[in-house]
């Protein structure tokens, strides 16, 4: 067991639980996009960004991979942080500006527009649908396809996989609704 | 299993590597005129190869056969003026050779003892033609420790490298030192990681010797990705047991027993080297099992990168080493603790690793005497860009920016006026004159808003558009950039899209500010360091040519005209003769011959600004602004 | 496109199981074939036990990968930044016009596969274009010309 104080109350923590799990444990409201309690985390969003002083050293992690420790101090929305988040939101806004879990996110970060050009993207490679797929489905039909701005979440060879065992798990966890079943077929983000 | 003796050349114990060492050295006449040619990628690309062929022709038809011994080594240094070659003893230095040159060489430097003038380095400060390699400027002020073997020695013989004391290091660590004393060793030597960021490598040995886990690995990371650097691959080629040697001596500090080399792909002959390397070590007993005889095992892999800059980060590169994609993870928890395969790992640079023979066999003391308060021994520079003398340099830490590039480097060609030198690739930053006192370490770099880097030092002079330079390493992230997390996907998506857009006339005011904010954004909240410096380039060039910026939003104009859609080309009617070189060169025939010895005609409308012509015409005739 | 699946076998052969070495294994095939045909890609998958999703990822993350049947020439221009401040762009862009083709394509005679590369390590002599692995230094467009109507005159030959 360690003790650290998270919004300056004390609380204890197994060894290897992450900030996030410890917070989400007391209540304390850590906004996320790519986390899933029942998945291994992945740090992509980096939404659940904290401030952490540790022996001194003040930084910005990412609290579903942080793993807590001893006499760790931790501010969920410090200044620098909630200046994170409205960044971070401002581009998915820009880059998915028709889903609904975005545009509130973003309502919630005080992001009322955006300063860049709107895409129409519906996914935010958040990986939750690969994961999920490797994970609990234990098939890997999808996975991260290109790399960089190109990046997007494909079958092999864009081809309709015929070991989907259409158990819907990816289309359930997805966020903003960009994977969906259609007649029972996996409908992929373009 | 075959006993040992049969394999004939394992050695199986320091005095028997001593043994060998004296035997080869006894065979070779240090008086025999050797011809030593640069065969590095840069004199390659010259044409060394033919050249090497052809003294090798010349000296059997002249007679020479068993009286001249001629080496083709790895990369010496002085690109620019490739093909290379050094006679030696007498370390006579002829440069820019041809392959026609090669008999006057052979007939009157080898047969006789007679300098060939047109072929010696002329200094261009005063015309003063130099003979021997020591006296020639670009070198002199160099510290060459771990580049100065590459002139010595064929890199695919390692007995060229045992001649040298190569592996005797080795046994010194093996069987005088135990791992703590080496680690001690590289602790009083100050050495820090060469790859980028400078980390103490004494720490990094410490904590994965001490970190939980039987087995451990070793990882030389060869994945050199700072566009404009290229040291590591000069090393792998031109040296490569010393990085070997280095490996093997970090992995008995830390108690490992695996190693793996990760090389880019993109470097074919450093593969080969290493690869050659590899096996003439494991032929001698010095990779494998009970390593001389002292009961340490050890062996190393070759893994070739795919082709990714982010590849040169840790994480991402074990990714890559357990077959998956490049993608960074967070470092809450060290490498050192869980790394590739989840176990132990400790990862160094090229460059940190073939300072360790050093280190080890000369003594914390004398490397530590080397460098800055702060960062000890030398550095290699890839000097490049705008600068006379481009090639690859070791200095101590320390020296000064302006002596690297106006007394080693020659300054700056064809008259122009110096800008800006960029270090440390795209986390790097662009540093303005205002600023060449300032003595080149890891702290001074970073305090000027740069970085180390792997040692690319590109020099931009007048003709340079910072914007342009800020533009193109964004571009360069973009294409890089994992993709995984959305501060450095979409943050570096939009600086490009501003960046290109103020490159085109587009921009408007607040776009400074815009690009400022997203900077924050990348520093703060990027998993990897590909994304929170990725905005270096453009906050250093605010920085410093903020005039620059302003120029092109508000006034829609490139002080350096580079920008295409800004500039517009032009006949200087005065200066044209109507040659006609241009109208033969330009794509899309907007360049009119009238008649003779009149001025060509340019028709805008149909122009793309290519710039053929302008390339083409010798005399000054094209305007670009 | 013919692919000798027999010789793309023993390519896979010394590779079996070992997972960590997917990317030199890709690396091999597509120095056999010049790019990495489908067919093998499902081979790896099976031959390293990994998900077919994942040597797929693995293909199309690593810029050295082609998922295309490549060109008799490959054309590489280096845009690192020492070739970049020396005029590296300006001669992609020639490339891109004389070929007709952005980086990455392949001309439809298949003689021609162009590549922008971000560094090739010869940065003093820059600006660098490769062609199947031969280096051309300090190239301008009068010897870009040249260079490529030797391979094109030689492509007009065979």
């Amino acid at each position: 067991m360690v003790t650290l104080t998270i919004d300056g109350r004390e609380i204890g923590a197994r060894e290897g639980e992450t900030i996030l799990e410890a917070a989400n444990r007391i209540g304390i409201y850590i906004p996320t996009l790519c986390y899933h309690e029942a998945i291994s985390p992945y740090g992509a969003c980096r939404l659940c960004t904290v401030e952490v002083n540790q022996r001194g050293r003040v930084r910005l992690v990412a609290s579903c991979l942080f793993p807590v420790e001893q006499g760790l101090e931790v501010k969920t929305d410090s200044e620098s942080v909630r200046k994170l988040r409205k960044g971070l939101m401002e581009l998915l806004l820009a880059s998915c500006p028709d889903s609904e879990r975005i545009q509130s996110l973003a309502r919630e970060m005080g992001v009322a527009e955006t300063r860049f050009a709107l895409e129409e993207n519906k996914c935010i490679l958040c990986g939750l649908c690969v994961r999920v797929c490797q994970e609990i489905a234990e098939k890997s039909i999808i996975s991260f396809v290109g790399r960089g701005t190109k990046r997007k979440v494909a079958t092999p060879f864009f081809i309709p996989s015929e070991e989907c065992i259409k158990c819907q798990a990816c289309a359930y966890i997805c966020p903003t609704g960009a994977i969906r079943f259609e007649e029972g077929k996996l409908v992929l983000p373009t | 299993m075959m006993p040992e003796k049969v394999l004939g050349k394992r050695i199986n114990s320091p005095s028997e590597l001593e043994a060998l060492e004296q035997s080869i050295v006894a065979k070779r006449d240090p008086d025999k005129p050797c011809v030593v040619l640069c065969a590095g990628t840069g004199c390659r690309a010259a044409g060394a190869e033919e050249v090497v062929d052809a003294f090798r022709e010349e000296i059997k038809q002249q007679g020479l056969g068993d009286k001249v011994e001629v080496k083709s080594t790895g990369c010496h240094g002085f690109c620019e003026r490739g093909p290379l070659v050094v006679l030696r003893p007498k370390k006579i230095f002829y440069q820019q050779i041809t392959k026609e040159d090669i008999p006057e060489i052979v007939s009157e430097s080898l047969v006789n003892d007679n300098i060939v003038e047109r072929l010696l380095y002329a200094d261009p400060a005063t015309g003063e033609k130099i003979v021997y390699e020591d006296d020639v400027p670009f070198y002199k002020k160099q510290t060459r420790i771990l580049l100065g073997a590459n002139g010595e020695i064929d890199p695919t013989e390692i007995d060229d490298y045992i001649a040298i004391g190569g592996y005797s290091t080795l046994a010194k660590a093996l069987f005088q030192m135990s791992p703590e004393e080496i680690i001690e060793e590289v602790k009083q030597s100050g050495l820090r990681g060469r790859g980028g960021a400078g980390f103490p490598t004494y720490r990094k040995w410490e904590s994965c010797r001490h970190a939980r886990g039987a087995i451990k690995y070793v990882i030389c990371n060869a994945d050199e990705g700072d566009p404009g650097a290229y040291q590591d691959r000069s090393l792998l080629e031109g040296n490569p047991h010393s990085v070997l040697e280095g490996m093997i001596i970090g992995a008995y500090a830390i108690g490992s027993h695996e190693g793996y080399i990760y090389v880019r792909n993109e470097y074919p002959l450093a593969v080969r080297h290493i690869g050659i390397a590899i096996e003439q070590a494991i032929e001698y007993g010095l990779l494998g099992e009970n390593i001389l005889g002292s009961g340490f095992d050890f062996g190393v892999s070759i893994n070739r990168g795919g082709g990714a800059f982010v590849c040169g980060e840790s994480t991402a590169l074990m990714a890559s080493l357990e077959g998956k994609i490049g993608e960074p993870r967070a470092k809450y928890i060290h490498t050192v603790e869980k790394g590739l395969w989840d176990r132990p790992s400790n990862l160094n640079n090229v460059k940190t690793w073939a300072s360790v023979p050093l280190i080890i066999n000369k003594g914390a003391k004398w490397y530590s005497q080397m460098g800055t308060e702060g960062t000890k021994g030398t550095m290699i520079f890839s000097l490049v860009g705008k600068v006379n003398n481009t090639g690859l340099i070791e200095v101590p830490m320390g020296t000064t920016l302006r002596e690297i590039i106006y007394d080693i480097g020659g300054g700056i060609p064809g008259g122009k006026k110096f800008k800006a030198v960029q270090t440390g690739g795209p986390s790097g930053g662009c540093i303005p004159e205002e600023l060449l006192h300032l003595p080149v370490d890891f702290d001074e770099l970073t305090k000027a808003g740069s970085m180390m880097g792997s040692g690319g030092m590109i020099v931009m002079d007048e003709d340079t558009c910072m914007v342009d330079i800020a533009r193109y390493f964004l571009t360069f992230l973009e294409e890089e950039s994992c993709g995984k997390c959305v501060p450095c996907r979409e943050g570096i998506k939009r600086m490009g899209q501003i960046l290109t857009g103020i490159t085109q006339g587009k921009g408007k005011e607040g776009d400074i500010e815009i690009l400022e904010d997203l900077a924050g954004v990348l520093r703060d909240g990027s998993l990897c360091t590909l994304g929170t410096t990725a905005a270096n380039p453009i906050l250093t060039t605010i920085r410093h040519f903020r005039d620059e910026y302003e120029a092109h939003i508000k006034e829609k104009r490139c002080p350096a005209a580079v920008c295409q859609e800004l500039i517009q080309y032009s006949i200087i009617e005065e200066k044209c003769p109507g040659c006609g070189l241009c109208v033969k060169a330009c794509p899309t025939q907007a360049i009119t011959l009238v008649a003779k010895k009149q001025p060509v005609i340019l028709d805008q409308s149909k122009c793309i600004k290519c710039g053929a012509c302008y390339d083409v015409c010798k005399l000054g005739a094209v305007a670009k602004r | 496109m013919n692919i000798d699946l027999a010789k793309i076998d023993s390519i896979i052969e010394p590779y079996k199981g070992r997972q960590g070495l997917l990317i030199s294994l890709l690396q091999d095939i597509q120095a056999e074939c010049n790019y990495l045909p489908e067919e093998a890609l499902v081979e790896v998958s099976q031959a390293l036990e990994l998900p077919l999703s994942q040597v797929f990822s693995v293909a199309t993350f690593f810029k050295a990968f082609s998922l295309e049947p490549r060109g008799r020439h490959l054309i590489m221009v280096c845009l690192g930044t020492a070739c970049h401040v020396r005029g590296g762009e300006r001669l992609a862009q020639k490339l891109e016009r004389d070929l007709g083709i952005k980086p990455g394509e392949t001309t439809q005679d298949f003689e021609f596969t162009l590549e922008a590369v971000n560094c090739l390590g010869c940065c003093a002599l820059g600006p660098v274009v490769v062609i199947d692995g031969k280096y051309e230094s300090k190239v301008d467009s009068a010897k870009l010309d040249s260079i490529l109507k030797r391979y094109q005159s030689e492509a007009n030959k065979g």
